[in-house]
């Protein structure tokens, strides 16, 4: 097995030469395809939904509930679902994650809790998301009665991208240089005077695109909300947290898995509503994050 | 007066961070809780050691090895997938492709992980098991293979974006060494840059390899629900998140035995996604070290 190992590396090493010395930096060129074969596969894919989502995609379709006949088929309980799950995330991820982010990076100053507390936020972001439902289930739904409701979900949600607001605050904060908080301290500014009137304005952008990417995050899972009871027939609009909810992913995965094949239109045309909704929100984020590493980088 | 104000907001910022801290308790309380009920009935042994998973049968047997061949089935093919694109393409960008085109490639390949999940299991499932059935007509309707192979995409953007700055942390003066000796840019590549960036790609790959354990939704969709003892990437199999989600989908009795497999299923995903992820932890807090 070894043997074959070795051999393989030997000749990998050789292809790899043997097109850098035909033609300068040759490999180049392999590379660039290579990387060109996986946006064009996802392009690919794309083209497909999109092909086959597309005629779906009219008035009825956005204002209709769950129904028996594809055609009449509609997502407004899921997309309202959705909107619900990303505005409580939001709510619950941005206050703790910050609070817990900003004690971390300003405020631990033992090494052995700085470090415990690190390892533990690295392992909560590597945890399943399926096992957030799990926790979701028995502690939400069960534990605190909440039952299948909307605030169960968002509640098991938050947990799930807490790691995640945390991480980017902490970056957030690492970017505001040195010489702003001692200045502030320089004019008797106390600790958290400092961090409020100085550090996180200048931070803020940075923690608003983490906060973002979090929520994308958060409205494309199915997984936990499946497990935390998630149903496939929503007859009204949801008016409170306390209703039973469906949210986009978790129709698209009822669609997708029913056996009539026209309810595949359906899927697409969900699918292409919810990576609208995802990748306007990562494009908000990321383009947020761009004018502030200018701005703070200057 | 500003002190004890400012006592008090230290102390809720000190609570948030103890919060994080209570979160892992309560995860993993809960799912102790739970399958502590199931190994009451079931037993431990049975559980590692049965290699049959028939929990709906007049006689349940409750051995967790053809969930656990299932997923390890469908996450190996998707790090055979993505390991040799994702190693071969982070090669590229941080040893040969010039910034701007790096600047496009990287964010594009980011976005793969932007996807929801579901999105990739409805792909496998209409797109690519079709796709591959024209090519291996006895693949079934639902297999190990076509959901691996998307979840290799899944995956990618990890591998890539790990590896890559790992092999960008290497420090210059080595690549110049080896160029002045007379490499060409693969052998620096492939024989100075890669080893010395070892731990680093080896922590991306781990990492990869513990996200597509605990990937749920694209073996849900496509897989299939039929837990078998085998590594035949052909036919239906089922995975542990995959059982899970058939359990919820059901109308499973609260307080009886099959609501509390699912807790046992999860604590041995847990354990063994928390195994990997603090492995790619230590290996890239080592090479860290290393390169300072």
């Amino acid at each position: 097995m070894n043997r074959v190992f070795l051999r393989l590396f030997k000749a990998i090493d050789a292809a790899g030469d043997w097109y850098d010395r035909q033609r300068g930096d040759g490999f180049a060129l392999y590379g660039l395809v290579f990387t060109l074969f996986v946006v064009a596969i996802v392009l690919g894919l794309f083209t497909y939904v999109s092909i086959a989502g597309f005629p779906r995609l009219g008035t009825r379709f956005f204002t209709g509930f769950a129904s028996r006949i594809p055609e009449q088929a509609g997502i407004l309980p899921a997309f309202l679902g959705t909107l619900w799950v990303m505005a409580l995330v939001f709510l619950i991820s941005f206050p703790l994650g910050v609070a817990a982010g900003i004690h971390l990076e300003r405020y631990v100053s033992q090494r052995r809790l700085a470090r415990l507390l690190e390892v533990n936020i690295t392992n909560l972001a590597g945890i399943p998301s399926i096992v957030y439902g799990l926790l979701g289930l028995q502690f939400f739904v069960r534990g605190l009665a909440l039952g299948e409701s909307i605030l169960a979900a968002s509640l098991t949600l938050s947990m799930m991208v807490l790691p995640l607001v945390i991480v980017a605050t902490r970056e957030a904060l690492r970017m505001v240089p040195g010489s702003v908080t001692e200045a502030a301290y320089a004019l008797g500014a106390t600790k958290w005077q400092t961090i409020w009137y100085h550090a996180l304005p200048l931070a803020f952008p940075g923690i608003i695109s983490g906060v973002l990417l979090a929520v994308t995050r958060a409205i494309g899972e199915a997984a936990p909300l499946l497990v935390i009871g998630a149903v496939a027939f929503v007859p009204f609009v949801p008016a409170s947290v306390f209703d039973y909810f469906t949210v986009l992913p978790v129709q698209i995965f009822f669609w997708a898995t029913k056996p009539q094949s026209s309810f595949l239109i359906n899927a697409s045309a969900a699918i292409l509503v919810l990576l609208a909704l995802t990748l306007l929100l990562n494009l908000l984020a990321v383009r947020i994050r761009e004018r502030w590493h200018k701005r703070i980088e200057s | 007066m500003r002190r004890p104000a400012e006592k008090l907001i230290e102390g809720l910022l000190g609570l948030s961070s103890l919060f994080t801290l209570l979160l892992t308790f309560t995860v993993i309380g809960v799912l102790m809780y739970n399958a502590w009920g199931f190994f009451e009935v079931i037993g431990l042994g049975e559980f590692l050691t049965g290699t049959r998973w028939t929990p709906f049968f007049e006689n349940p047997a409750f051995g967790m090895w053809p969930l656990l061949t299932g997923t390890l089935l469908t996450a190996l093919i998707a790090m055979f997938t993505a390991l040799p694109l994702g190693l071969l393409i982070s090669i590229y960008l941080s040893e040969y492709a010039n910034a701007t085109w790096r600047n496009v490639a990287r964010p594009a390949l980011d976005l793969l992980s932007a996807i929801p999940t579901v999105v990739y299991g409805f792909l496998a499932l209409v797109f690519v098991t079709p796709a591959l059935q024209y090519f291996f007509p006895a693949l079934e309707r639902f297999n190990a293979l076509s959901p691996g192979l998307v979840m290799g995409f899944m995956i990618l953007p990890i591998i890539t974006s790990i590896s890559e700055d790992a092999m960008r942390a290497v420090p210059a003066n080595l690549r110049e060494a080896a160029f002045a000796m007379g490499a060409s840019r693969w052998q620096v590549a492939w024989r100075v840059v890669l080893p010395s960036a070892f731990n680093g790609v080896t922590a991306a790959v781990i990492l990869a390899f513990s996200r597509a354990l605990g990937e749920t939704m694209i073996v849900s969709i496509a897989a299939g629900q039929q837990p078998q003892l085998t590594f035949n990437p052909s036919v239906a199999i089922q995975t542990a998140s995959s059982y899970i989600i058939q359990i919820s989908l059901g109308d499973v009795d609260r307080s009886g035995l099959e609501y509390k497999t699912i807790f046992a299923v999860g604590l041995g995903l847990f354990l063994l996604t928390f195994a990997l992820n603090n492995l790619s932890y230590w290996l890239r807090a080592r090479f860290k070290q290393q390169q300072r």
